[in-house]
């Protein structure tokens, strides 16, 4: 594990460090993040309100729906939503594959997704994450994974949930994983913290910064299944920092409606009433799967080590 | 004795511990005459200004509606997204209010996205909603993408104890002065990106994330004389 930065010591200025990485997510919070394919989908979700925009080639609805292997997306796809949008622009490389990440960097990307929805490229590494000037967001299902993750240098994290389905039912699960486990290392001596760094296979000074902050050292979204404004809420009040929505805006009836709703929800989430306000005549929410109909081999939030 | 300030609820970046609010903020007798400050919280890093608020003396709430943004004696516009802070402002009309209560005198800090909402003109084609008041053109993005984000040291007129440790995070500049009330406090590559006009202060970086307070302790002194 690399050690933060010093702060700066003369006007030189420097670039790529863990405060800035870490910085721009912090400036992502209480938004929303929307999986886009097209400029003109990053247009709408930046109208929307939308803080980012990530974008990829198929939506994950989409990559269950083709399989096959999901990669990269083509750098014309890239350049043509870095273009279209003033907002950040993140993008998703397959988990363990640095030349995919090199080549988002090289694109000028804001932010990097290790992305379990993309087929992975290495079944026991991640991407050395400390080694770009550019920041990652990683997925974790629980709160040894997250911390992996950061230790690997990851500057953001999101809870994975089980993206494509349009099910909240992961994002939840995941969500209070995290946040319950990191509870209970709240309540422990130092003794303790050795051994719940064991149990959680992480290093033990991010276990102790998690005990002492009450929270993960970065920012914590939630993706995979939010598909309606009360969802965005509902992992508000879990906890979630923000929320990244991927096919259930684009695969909706209404995508420009429901993601400004999506938003709106999001700003509010203690409130009821705006929740309520904004979520009435959205048309239809995507489909949706039920987990128990899905056959293992196709659960996205398994991959990943 | 004291009294304790009521506490926000939770706010993202929080503690998810639940039972004890970071936050929350213990006065001693005399000091509920302390300014109320209100950080803008419709997006952004709401948390990190109202830690940094209450470091330097001030009560500071979250503002999100219109009745809130009427009891704050300043507000602060916080880091984030200034396209989607703007829309929101818009859809949840609170714009109007604003605008009237700085017409008022209202006194301001805007960091980042906030420094592009206080500006009267931005040096881009695409509209988008801005509160205005601050006479300056300001360009955002200016500095490049993320890949050009930085961390550096900066002297800031009217803050002692030498340059501020500062982060400039996919940060605006301001490309022109639009009126000769408005100060330039510092400057990055010969732009402003510290200005002041009267009680409207911006700056392009963020104090709020480094915990060098000096910029926010000298806004709250001056709220405190206002």
């Amino acid at each position: 594990m690399r050690p933060s930065d010093p702060p700066p010591s003369s006007a030189a200025p420097q670039t790529g460090t863990t405060r800035v990485k870490r910085g721009l997510a912090d400036m992502l919070k209480g938004g929303v993040i929307m999986d886009v394919v097209t400029p003109e989908q990053a247009r709408i979700a930046e109208e929307a309100g939308a803080v980012a925009v990530m974008a990829l080639e198929r939506v994950p609805a989409d990559i269950r729906r083709d399989g096959g292997v999901a990669r990269m997306s083509d750098p014309d796809m890239v350049d043509g939503i870095i273009e279209a949008v003033s907002i950040p622009v993140m993008a998703k490389a397959r988990i363990g594959h640095f030349v995919e990440a090199q080549v988002l960097q090289s694109l000028g990307v804001d932010y990097i997704d290790e992305s379990e929805v993309l087929t992975p490229a290495d079944e026991a590494h991640h991407i050395d994450k400390w080694r770009f000037d550019v920041p990652f967001v990683c997925g974790a299902t629980n709160l040894g994974e997250a911390l992996r993750r950061l230790a690997e240098g990851a500057a953001m994290i999101r809870s994975k949930g089980e993206a494509g389905t349009g099910n909240v039912v992961e994002a939840t699960r995941h969500m209070r994983a995290i946040a319950g486990e990191i509870r209970r290392l709240t309540t422990m001596d130092e003794t303790e913290l050795y051994a719940a760094a064991k149990e959680h296979r992480a290093p033990v000074e991010l276990v102790r910064e998690c005990a002492e902050t009450g929270r993960l050292p970065v920012v914590l979204f939630t993706a995979g299944g939010i598909a309606t404004p009360a969802d965005a809420a509902m992992m508000l009040q879990l906890g979630a920092d923000g929320v990244f929505v991927g096919s259930g805006i684009f695969k909706s009836g209404n995508p420009e409606q429901r993601a400004r709703a999506i938003v709106e929800a999001t700003t509010h989430f203690e409130d009821p009433g705006v929740i309520a306000k904004v979520s009435r005549g959205l048309g239809e929410a995507m489909v949706g799967i039920n987990l128990d109909t899905l056959p293992e081999d196709q659960k996205y939030a398994q991959r990943g080590w | 004795m004291s009294s304790t300030f009521v506490p926000d609820r939770w706010i993202p970046g929080e503690r998810l511990t639940g039972r004890l609010p970071a936050t929350e903020q213990t006065l001693a007798d005399g000091e509920l005459a302390a300014p109320l400050v209100g950080v803008l919280a419709l997006q952004g890093d709401v948390l990190e200004h109202l830690r940094a608020l209450r470091r330097v003396g001030a009560r500071a709430v979250q503002v999100k509606t219109a009745a809130q943004l009427a009891e704050v004696d300043a507000l602060v516009l916080p880091g984030g997204e200034s396209t989607t802070i703007g829309k929101l402002l818009v859809r949840f009309e609170l714009l109007a209010p604003l605008q009237a209560r700085i017409a008022d005198g209202l006194p301001v800090l805007a960091t980042c996205a906030g420094m592009i909402l206080l500006s009267d003109e931005l040096d881009q084609v695409e509209p988008q909603p801005l509160v205005g008041g601050l006479h300056v053109r300001t360009r955002r993005n200016a500095f490049g993408r993320q890949l050009d984000s930085f961390d550096t040291r900066l002297e800031v007129v009217g803050i002692d104890g030498g340059p501020m440790d500062v982060a400039f995070i996919r940060a605006p500049r301001v490309e022109e002065i639009l009126a000769d009330d408005v100060e330039v406090l510092a400057s990055v590559d010969g732009y402003p990106v510290v200005v002041r006009q009267g009680l409207l202060w911006a700056a392009a970086f963020h104090p709020e994330v480094t915990g060098d307070d000096r910029l926010h302790a000298a806004f709250v002194a001056t709220v405190r004389g206002a």
